[in-house]
């Protein structure tokens, strides 16, 4: 594309030159310039206007709310940054950003090394078996996550769930897993279970895109398969392990569907504040907050900016081709 | 780097998404509205309009019988049309008017709402003095307590439909196995869950962390004035959690659930109900709506439980107190383009005769309708649910005319919230019942004063 931009720098630092093109040739190639960069946005226009409408615009305006502050008993008043200096003081944020990260540290891994196993399993298998396995393990990510923690929270119920009965078999009492105490678990579980079989497949994919010729190579060297699997394909898939991570932690963060889900059987064990996300919900919409709701979305993008960013940072030599 | 940028950038923005949802949810709920308010457009309400040319009112509601309710309404009014829909039941509802009040458009004209959430709504100037619309004609109809709910000062805010006066209700096959006598009092109470339990019998009652507004009627019982609150000076609030009685009444419940006398599963549960069904609760300290709820959960409907009610235990038998547990009204919204109008279908719908009597017949609602309380035939109607005893009359119109009203909170969700959390930790034992309601007492009080009230 003919750049104005490089022939606004170039006439100046000729200016004989311009001034003798301005008579003559320009006018018309910068209207055919002006054209072709028309026709660019008319093909990112679908795209541009649902970006802007849904996702620029309501960040904007976001942010515009949580630059005020309004009490129930006062009315609305402009307080710049002070809500966000509330927000990374006050106890219930922090409580539920720590809830997050542990959250993340524990689920992350478990999340990883269970699709990375299973991915390397189903990557060296070739029986019918693999297909329908392959087939099973991602059959959990397609149901949407409402209904899966629905179903989980009437396996967890003591009264209707297999738990009461199985302990019981073995005169044990069945743990309560929608307590408090228990309740990390609980949504662990559920979490592992809904995307393990989806970082599997990406996994899985990255897998299918090696060269067999390298495995050979490896074969002749005289690797055994368990070393293949650790040495050599490992290290060549990082990129879509990194790629994984980054989604887990992000998607963690933000942690917000299922807790929400199985609020009205816990017991009391998922607060109002539970997580960022609930809190800027309950906010918003049962405390009539929308200023200090957007506030605390606003700050939860910011520390899962920083996550992200120091995840990528700490990273950054290990990573393959990931991004260049 | 720009798949890195990408990533970052999904990152920060999904993590505002919540707000991108809100801003866009008030398009969604105000096509019954505006449409409807503007007067011509049948097509966004959930029900027929009998008379087209007649002015609409847009109507949310939630009663299981409210369809019926309407079509009633409809053609016995020529001169306005209800145009009804279902916004969701108590905190769905809340929450898309939340929006709406935020976003200046989209509410309904009319609005069924809990008594408790109304000081909340009206501090946001979301809802119509309804006495400067004629409420004073319809206050006869209702008792001195079901009008205070409604209430604040000299403002009328709602008109009362559903009460929820509280009672005991109980498992008479459960109390005669056992041979338990009905308590009358909470030590009484106590004494009969120690017996069930000694005798290897279930659970007394329930304990629930998720039922704030039970456990406030409970503690209110015993002489808990929590809220000191008035919307003509609404800048102020007197807050008084942790008084004696009412740490008493945490005491008493935390004594019960150590023992494990009583259990402390969250109710309106699938669990909770199967466990009033199976016979896993000897009682169900409830409200008058509670018949309703459970006929329509599938509580009743297993063979062999047979449900009894009796008055509430009290503290002091000598001077019984009257407690209330849930209930709703209709209020007018400030966003209704005929308020004149609107109040009048507020005063009038679920009003007339025949509309109370399907409300009845159908145990949707406890009316709080003077008409239907003093009615002999109400009384003297036999109850399916327990077993053809007169429970309107024995039990509930006395605890209805008994009840003194409530003055509620302006930040009613807020305080739930945290109630709950010190009910959570009065049944693990991380608190005593006094230490909880006294950290609640200064919870609440910091949250008044960081909304800008005076706290008195």
């Amino acid at each position: 594309m003919t750049n104005p931009a490089a022939a606004v720098a170039s006439s100046r630092a000729h200016p004989d030159a311009a001034t003798k093109a301005e008579a003559t040739s320009p006018k018309p190639r910068r209207r055919r310039s002006i054209r072709r960069a028309w026709i660019g946005w008319l093909f990112i226009a679908p795209f541009g206007v649902v970006f802007l409408v849904f996702l620029v615009a309501p960040l904007l305006y976001a942010f515009y709310l949580s630059l005020f502050s309004k009490g129930l008993a006062t009315g609305t008043v402009f307080s710049g940054l002070g809500n966000y200096v509330k927000a990374f003081s006050d106890p219930e944020f922090l409580g539920g950003v720590w809830f997050v990260i542990r959250f993340a540290v524990v689920l992350i891994p478990i999340q990883m090394a269970v699709s990375l196993a299973a991915a390397l399993v189903l990557d060296s298998l070739t029986t019918r078996l693999a297909k329908f396995s392959r087939l099973a393990i991602f059959v959990p990510y397609a149901i949407p996550a409402v209904i899966g923690t629905l179903m989980w929270g009437f396996l967890y119920s003591p009264v209707f769930g297999p738990l009461t009965s199985i302990f019981g078999a073995f005169n044990q009492s069945a743990p309560d897993i929608l307590s408090s105490g228990n309740i990390f678990g609980g949504l662990l579980n559920v979490v592992v279970w809904q995307w393990a079989g989806y970082y599997m497949i990406i996994i899985y994919a990255a897998l299918r895109g090696i060269d067999p010729s390298v495995y050979e190579a490896a074969r002749i060297d005289g690797a055994n398969p368990r070393q293949i699997a650790l040495r050599v394909k490992v290290p060549m898939i990082s990129s879509a392990l990194v790629l994984i991570l980054v989604f887990a932690l992000i998607g963690t963060l933000q942690f917000f569907t299922e807790p929400q889900v199985l609020k009205p059987i816990a017991n009391g064990a998922i607060t109002a504040s539970f997580t960022p996300n609930i809190y800027a919900y309950n906010l918003a919409f049962q405390f009539s907050q929308f200023n200090y709701a957007s506030t605390i979305s606003f700050a939860l993008g910011i520390v899962v900016f920083a996550a992200v960013y120091i995840f990528l940072f700490t990273t950054r030599k290990r990573r393959g081709g990931f991004s260049s | 780097m720009a798949s890195t940028m990408k990533n970052l950038l999904a990152a920060t923005s999904a993590g505002i998404l919540l707000v991108a949802l809100a801003a866009c949810t008030p398009d969604v709920s105000s096509g019954t509205s505006t449409d409807s308010a503007a007067g011509g457009d049948a097509g966004s309400c959930s029900n027929t309009i009998v008379h087209p040319d007649a002015p609409q009112v847009s109507v949310w509601a939630w009663y299981p019988n409210i369809n019926t309710v309407v079509d009633m309404f409809n053609k016995s009014h020529d001169n306005v049309q209800v145009c009804w829909s279902n916004a969701g039941q108590g905190g769905d509802e809340y929450a898309k008017f939340s929006t709406a009040i935020a976003a200046g458009t989209g509410a309904p004209d009319v609005i069924m709402l809990e008594a408790e959430v109304l000081p909340g709504f009206e501090i946001q100037n979301a809802l119509v003095d309804l006495s400067q619309h004629g409420a004073d004609k319809v206050k006869g109809n209702f008792s001195d307590g079901a009008w205070k709910d409604v209430s604040s000062g000299s403002s009328v805010y709602a008109i009362p439909v559903d009460g929820g006066p509280m009672a005991m209700i109980y498992r008479a096959d459960i109390f005669k196995k056992y041979g338990i006598a009905i308590p009358t009092t909470w030590d009484e109470y106590a004494a009969a869950a120690q017996k069930l339990k000694d005798a290897g019998g279930p659970f007394m009652g329930d304990f629930g962390s998720n039922v704030p507004a039970w456990f406030t009627a409970l503690m209110t019982q015993n002489g808990q004035t929590a809220w000191n609150y008035d919307s003509s000076n609404p800048q102020s609030i007197g807050i008084k959690l942790n008084d004696a009685g009412s740490q008493k009444v945490a005491s008493y419940w935390q004594d019960l659930v150590s023992k494990k006398l009583v259990d402390t599963q969250d109710q309106f549960t699938t669990d909770y109900v199967a466990g009033l069904a199976n016979g896993s609760y000897a009682t169900y300290v409830s409200a008058a709506w509670a018949p309703g709820y459970l006929t329509g959960a599938g509580g009743a409907a297993t063979g062999g439980a047979e449900w009894q009610v009796a008055p509430l235990p009290q503290w002091d038998a000598s001077k019984p107190v009257s407690v209330n547990w849930g209930g709703s009204t209709f209020a007018v919204t400030t966003q209704a383009k005929d308020k004149d109008l609107s109040s009048t279908v507020a005063m009038e719908l679920y009003a007339s005769q025949e509309e109370l009597q399907d409300g009845i017949d159908t145990q949707t609602i406890f009316p709080l309708n003077q008409q239907v309380l003093t009615s002999q035939s109400f009384a003297d109607a036999p109850i399916a649910f327990f077993n053809g005893q007169k429970a309107n009359g024995e039990v509930y119109i006395p605890a209805e005319n008994a009840y003194p009203g409530y003055t509620y909170s302006p930040f009613t969700t807020y305080y739930y919230s945290e109630l709950t959390k010190s009910m959570v930790s009065i049944i693990d034992g991380s608190k005593t019942g006094p230490q909880a309601l006294d950290d609640l007492q200064s919870t609440m009080t910091e949250y008044a004063k960081s909304q800008g009230f005076t706290v008195k």
